[in-house]
């Protein structure tokens, strides 16, 4: 699988080729080119940022629809903490778990009680690795993504552990292979997610090669499903739950962080915080922190953009939930194989994306460059080139992806430039000077000049209302 | 081939701008491919020298020179000098007010971690002038 695989995607017909995307992607992956927006996908982290800031519904997130159930014999449900923050009043997670079944999966297992595995597991790698703290949970495939391209130097203090979505799809596929007797490709494992980094994670896993989880449908689309089946549970419901507080609170950020018992630990949520927290963290201005647990999103699972309730409520009811919950139902000792089952089984290399050349001596008078243009150009970041900053042209221009008369600016003062020395040489050539006929030449050049920079605005206004 | 110069200008007690002089550093460190090692020290080296200077000495001038070969920092300030650079060395020394301890600065390392986090270390200073340190990376 391509290794920048991503699972955000464009929808062209309704891309106005505004620049709310471009301004608001925190690793400058978007341009608008021709009107459309085009996603870099070597910057592109899955955030999910630009699809909740696109008023015009042009970016989308790419999963699976319901009726992909129908692909295999046998189906497990896996759905994410995050989906039991959805509902008002749920006091009993049985019946989310029992509305899944009514909805047609032959099984649920839940990441919240792998989740529980993998908080055991984290506590014991953080007493034998004191050397490699702080170590940097990696939960959200955002953040290792992030990570992967843009700091190298806390690579090695990632937490080499598989996520808890991960240890759920291998445990309830060896557990449906055993129940029902068929072969791997007939057990479909399908996850219930609240954002598009989940999805990539599934397709292009970073820490395992393939992932056992076969499919990824959307909160959003599995929520009003579940409701109408939700009703008919009864009290006859089955007790399918098997995670407790712990597990449940992964949720929600400072939950994976709340299950280490420490109070050395930091958690930060939402990608423009989490940025910050990776910069200190590189230029070692934390001490004495053990662990580090970073969300994309805001309030952490909870507001992944494929949720339906808003982040901080649906807190609220997750909080709630747990009240009434044992602290963890599920152990590593109870669990087979737990020790193969979590950790990494493939490391994570730095993905050096964002160098201006192919070497560097190249790299070298490419800055050089950016340095001086990022003179010539105003500074105001406007965003009507197409890209987030004037900065951001300039390393379009010296990587050979965008020319300087992008820039309106500048192209308006090489307009007023030529204008005024034609003006000199007509001044000159009414004045009789010597060499009329080849002034009239250069005067005759200039004026052609004019005329196709001043047809390049004109494309531009055509990109703007097209 | 032709060297990068970067020139910044560090403002005076304001806490919310220091780093960013390093930080600007890092992601130009980066996109040059500069080995991940290096730009580790740099940035520590250079941020703790930008906080001292916020700190200690009314801000002042960075000037960052990049070849194939080295990173150079000269910090020069026109701050209040430092009296005793051997004791100003020594980990754990420090003259920061409580206010700025509050802040968690004030431990005494900065100068250290400069000295250990880069291959060469220069401080010049006269009291009631100024103090300019230059501080070298080599890179492979
Ligand atoms: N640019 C400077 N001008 C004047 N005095 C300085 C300067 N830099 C450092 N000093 C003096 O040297 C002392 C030691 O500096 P150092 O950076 O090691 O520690 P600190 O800044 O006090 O605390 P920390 O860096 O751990 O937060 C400072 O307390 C200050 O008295
Ligand atoms: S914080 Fe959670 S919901 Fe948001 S991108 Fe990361 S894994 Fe997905
Ligand atoms: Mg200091």
């Amino acid at each position: 699988m391509d290794k920048f695989y991503h699972s955000v995607r464009l929808e062209e017909e309704l891309c106005k080729g505004c620049i709310n995307c471009i301004k608001r992607c925190p690793t400058e992956a978007i341009r608008v080119r021709n009107g459309k927006a085009r996603i870099n996908s070597k910057f592109c982290i899955d955030c999910g940022e630009c699809i909740r800031v696109c008023s015009h519904h042009a970016k989308k997130a790419t999963y699976d629809k319901l009726d992909v159930m129908r692909n295999w014999k046998y189906t497990v449900a896996l759905p994410a903490p995050a989906l039991y923050s959805q509902y008002n009043n749920l006091d009993d997670v049985n019946i989310v778990l029992n509305a899944l079944i009514l909805m047609g999966f032959d099984d649920v297992f839940e990441v919240s009680a792998a989740a529980e595995l993998v908080s055991e597991a984290t506590r014991e790698y953080l007493t034998l690795h004191e050397d490699q703290y702080p170590i940097i949970s990696t939960a959200c495939p955002t953040v290792v993504r992030l990570i992967r391209v843009r700091f190298p130097n806390l690579i090695s203090h990632l937490l080499p552990l598989k996520p808890p979505i991960e240890v759920a799809a291998t445990i309830a596929a060896r557990r449906a292979m055993e129940q029902t007797g068929l072969p791997r490709e007939d057990i479909g494992i399908c996850f219930i997610s609240p954002c598009p980094s989940k999805v990539t994670y599934a397709k292009a896993p970073l820490g395992t090669e393939k992932s056992q989880v076969d499919c990824v449908l959307a909160i959003k689309d599995v929520y009003p499903q579940l409701l109408s089946h939700m009703k008919a549970v009864g009290e006859d419901m089955l007790e399918l739950s098997t995670s407790g507080k712990i597990g449940v609170s992964w949720g929600r950020s400072g939950g994976e962080a709340g299950g280490l018992f420490t109070e050395n630990y930091l958690a930060a949520d939402g990608i423009e915080n989490v940025i910050r927290v990776l910069e200190d963290l590189e230029d070692q201005k934390f001490t004495n922190l053990k662990f580090v647990e970073l969300n994309a999103c805001n309030g952490g699972c909870v507001g992944g953009v494929l949720n339906v309730e808003n982040p901080y409520v649906a807190e609220v009811k997750l909080k709630r939930l747990r009240k009434y919950m044992p602290v963890a139902r599920s152990h590593m000792e109870n669990q087979e194989h737990a020790e193969e089952i979590v950790p990494w089984t493939e490391r994570v290399s730095y993905e050096p994306v964002f160098n201006l050349g192919e070497n560097m001596m190249e790299s070298f008078a490419r800055l050089n460059q950016v340095e001086r243009l990022c003179r010539k150009f105003p500074g105001l970041d406007c965003g009507s080139c197409g890209a987030p900053t004037c900065k951001a042209l300039a390393e379009d221009i010296v990587r050979g992806e965008a020319s300087e008369n992008d820039c309106v600016y500048y192209l308006r003062e090489n307009l007023h430039r030529l204008s005024e020395e034609i003006s000199i040489l007509a001044d000159d050539l009414h004045a009789g000077g010597s060499g009329g006929h080849e002034t009239l030449n250069i005067l005759k050049e200039y004026i052609q000049r004019i005329s196709s920079e001043m047809s390049l605005l004109d494309n531009k206004e055509d990109e703007e209302d097209g | 081939m032709e060297g990068i110069v970067l020139n910044y200008t560090i403002s005076p007690d304001d806490f919310t701008r220091a780093g960013e002089a390093s930080s600007d550093v890092k992601r130009k460190l980066k996109q040059l491919g500069v080995s991940p090692e290096a730009v580790r020290k740099v940035a520590i080296a250079m941020y703790e020298g930008e906080i001292n200077m916020v700190i200690h000495a009314n801000g002042g001038e960075i000037t960052v020179e990049i070849t194939p070969e080295r990173i150079l920092m000269i910090l020069a300030d026109s701050g209040p000098g430092i009296p005793d650079v051997e004791k100003a060395m020594q980990a754990g020394y420090s003259t920061a007010p409580d206010e700025v301890r509050s802040l968690g600065f004030g431990a005494g390392m900065g100068l250290p971690n400069m000295k250990s986090y880069t291959d060469d270390l220069k401080i010049e200073t006269k009291l009631g002038v100024g103090t300019t340190i230059t501080m070298e990376v080599r890179l492979e």
